[in-house]
């Protein structure tokens, strides 16, 4: 019985499919799918390296440093940071009192309450906050930036497929739109091309246009190239503070488990010792 | 356990003996796990998948015990909570991608262990307890990984969610209910955050038990072996301690060695980056796609694009898709074939490496992709040959098949020679 309803049952299952193979691929003959525009001008990431990358990466602390200075002097009037807190700027290799200083001075002060009026209002922002947001909501965001709302830039590194890449390839990626893009995917007003956005054209406007834009105080040359690579290190270190950590710890786990292995692995031939002569002696 | 030939518990302490006439607990782990569990001695390394399988089930309740410390189920600040555990609390890192990681070997240690019944025939009589069991362990496994997937409320998280609970919907007259009560709304949100929390901390224990019962069912015959044969007598075992747990131990290093690997070095790999962006029913991701291993699954869902009169297309791709699992619940009478071991059948070996485990992958690589052509096409004949496989290949082949002459006993396969009888 089972076999007899199975068999039926396989029948219309299978037929079905078989069914909508066939006009699947008779549409896909008659009438082959057009690659969306999209496709055809989208690129992948630029291949780029981070000193953090590998197994045996680290963090380089100056390049980190300089990148933080990007993301200060250039990004961060629009995106912000809600999920690292100025403290965590030590382990970048700031002193206490550094901290201290740029948590106090950073343009964007921290929201409160007035401990006298108990009414809404701001402060200097201490180590222990988390960098303050740009704007106030949603909406505001969007209303200052042509209806489209900045990016927290926190994670931006892991919430966006080729990571740190990605970022460097669309900050240096901005460009004008190839002679044969058709009309419709051309930017609009307020948007601009950049073959790295998955639809070609974004709100954010070329944020790293100079050479030159950042002073680095460690006498670095801040090429285009260099601003952007620093600032994607940067945000591979705020979307993965414990990184290097988590490196380090895995060749100590992994020197542990090999070592254990072993030994157990060594036991298990011994302890079969007698079982497997017996197979060899079939062998022989 | 009530193999004639094996080793007898026999306390050798007085607090010991005390105890096993009181409580025996020592004389239950030493029938179930130690040297009074006669096992096949011709394993081969297929037959680790299980305790493996076990050992990252223990993984996945004792990290997630520990995120659950730190975790907040509610809409509002959960996926917060989650960075905070991933940036503030003491190697909240290594617990959370070690929960995130696991759920996945869990799901390779299962995928393994239920391909080698598969193929050795360990579903059919004595053992269709064990595989039915068995079923219920996977498809509890499956509703718990989903649910966990949607606690760090991610897009993928909030829009994997809004699928998986919508395929309830194309059921007729009752589905809209039963979405929304799985989800305690018309939307995800708050509620079925809440829910979906209280779950996923209930049902691992549920599969815990059913755990028991799968062992519990595996004493009864004892174990499989990739030749099939029934075990005749004590020369075709060796105790279960120390043989396997030696074999299981060390292969339990290797695999923890790979595990550690991706869980220190590429603890994303195996996750979708939108799981980054913080929940958002306002915008949909580009391509909505669970995690790997619902890939064939979702492929056989998305392969039904066309009404069969008057039922839909998507409610015929709900049946097909809960179908395809189900189907594994009638397997063992389905295959009638009184071999075993797919060694011992030579075109039953060629169905499955052939037609079975390609057909797996094919599902597997589309339902990752996004739903176009060719990923369409290409589920639709996998998954026409995953039907055709389990509900008319194998119950016709085991009626035309001739098998291959098995051996008279496993110690004869081993050692070449007969086995002798104990009188």
């Amino acid at each position: 019985m089972v076999r007899f309803f199975g068999i039926l049952i396989g029948l219309f299952f299978a037929g079905m499919m078989v069914y909508s193979f066939g006009r699947g691929a008779v549409e896909y003959v008659s009438n082959p799918p057009v690659k969306a525009v999209e496709y055809q001008f989208h690129e992948k990431p630029k291949e780029v390296s981070f000193t953090s990358d590998g197994p045996f990466g680290k963090f380089d602390n100056q390049q980190l440093q300089r990148g933080f200075q990007v993301y200060k002097e250039v990004c961060a009037a629009c995106h912000g940071l809600r999920l690292v807190a100025f403290r965590n700027l030590a382990e970048l290799g700031y002193n206490e009192d550094e901290v201290k200083a740029i948590a106090a001075n950073w343009p964007i002060e921290t929201a409160d309450i007035d401990p006298n009026t108990g009414e809404a209002s701001t402060r200097p922002s201490i180590p222990a906050d988390k960098f303050p947001k740009p704007f106030a909501n949603n909406v505001a965001a969007a209303a200052a930036n042509n209806n489209a709302i900045p990016p927290d830039l926190s994670l931006i590194t892991k919430a966006r497929g080729g990571g740190a890449a990605y970022i460097y390839s669309l900050l240096t990626g901005y460009t004008q739109p190839p002679a044969d893009l058709p009309e419709a995917n051309r930017p609009g007003t307020g948007l601009h091309y950049n073959p790295y956005f998955a639809n070609l054209n974004l709100a954010m406007a070329q944020p790293i246009v100079a050479e030159d834009q950042v002073t680095y105080s460690d006498g670095t040359k801040a090429t285009m190239s260099q601003m952007a690579q620093d600032v994607s290190a940067f945000l591979i270190w705020t979307a993965e503070p414990s990184l290097i950590k988590q490196k380090q710890t895995g060749w100590a786990v992994l020197a542990f488990l090999l070592i254990a292995t072993i030994l157990a692995f060594l036991s298990y031939k011994s302890i079969w010792a007698d079982v497997k002569s017996e197979k060899k002696k079939k062998d022989a | 356990m009530s193999f004639p030939w094996a080793q007898q518990y026999k306390p050798t302490t007085e607090f010991g003996q005390w105890m096993d006439d009181r409580l025996p607990v020592g004389r239950l782990i030493y029938n179930s796990l130690g040297a009074g569990y006669p096992t096949p001695r011709n394993l081969n390394y297929m037959w680790n998948f299980g305790s493996l399988a076990g050992l990252f089930l223990v993984i996945q309740i004792v990290t997630g015990i520990i995120l659950a410390m730190h975790y907040a189920a509610n809409a509002n600040i959960a996926f917060d909570s989650v960075e905070h555990i991933m940036r503030d609390v003491n190697s909240g890192w290594m617990i959370r991608y070690a929960h995130a990681n696991g759920a996945s070997f869990f799901f390779i240690a299962i995928y393994l262990h239920i391909g080698r019944g598969l193929y050795y025939g360990s579903y059919k009589a004595p053992r269709e307890m064990i595989w039915l069991l068995g079923v219920v362990i996977y498809l509890l496994a499956m509703a718990t990984a989903f649910m966990g997937y949607v606690l760090p409320w991610g897009q993928m998280s909030f829009w994997g969610a809004k699928v998986i609970t919508g395929l309830f919907e194309a059921i007729p007259l009752v589905g809209k209910p039963i979405q929304e009560l799985l989800l305690g709304g018309f939307a995800p949100d708050n509620a079925a955050l809440n829910r979906f929390f209280s779950l996923h901390y209930l049902l691992p224990f549920v599969i815990a038990g059913v755990i028991i019962m799968h062992i519990w069912a595996l004493h009864i015959p004892g174990s499989n072996n990739p030749t099939g044969v029934s075990v005749k007598g004590k020369q075709d075992t060796v105790p279960f301690h120390p043989f396997y747990t030696a074999k299981d131990g060390w292969f339990v290093g290797l695999a923890l060695i790979v595990f550690t690997a991706m869980l220190f070095f590429m603890p994303n790999a195996l996750g979708h980056a939108d799981n980054y962006i913080p929940a958002n029913p306002l915008s949909t991701p580009a391509h909505i796609v669970p995690e790997w291993y619902f890939w064939p699954w979702y492929a056989i869902l998305r392969a039904f694009t066309f009404d069969f009169f008057f039922i839909p297309a998507k409610l015929l791709g709900v049946l097909a898709m809960f179908s395809a699992i189900l189907v594994w619940f009638f397997l063992p009478w389905l295959d009638r074939s009184p071999v075993r071991s797919g060694d011992y059948r030579p075109r039953f070996k060629k169905f499955f490496w052939f037609g079975l485990i390609p057909c797996i992958a094919i599902l597997g690589y589309c339902g990752g992709a996004p739903a176009e052509e060719p990923f369409v096409m290409l589920s639709q004949l996998a998954s026409a040959y995953y039907f055709a496989h389990f509900l008319i290949v194998l119950p016709l082949l085991s009626r035309i098949e001739k098998p291959t002459p098995l051996p008279n006993s496993i110690t004869e396969a081993v050692t070449g020679k007969p086995i002798q009888q104990a009188s």
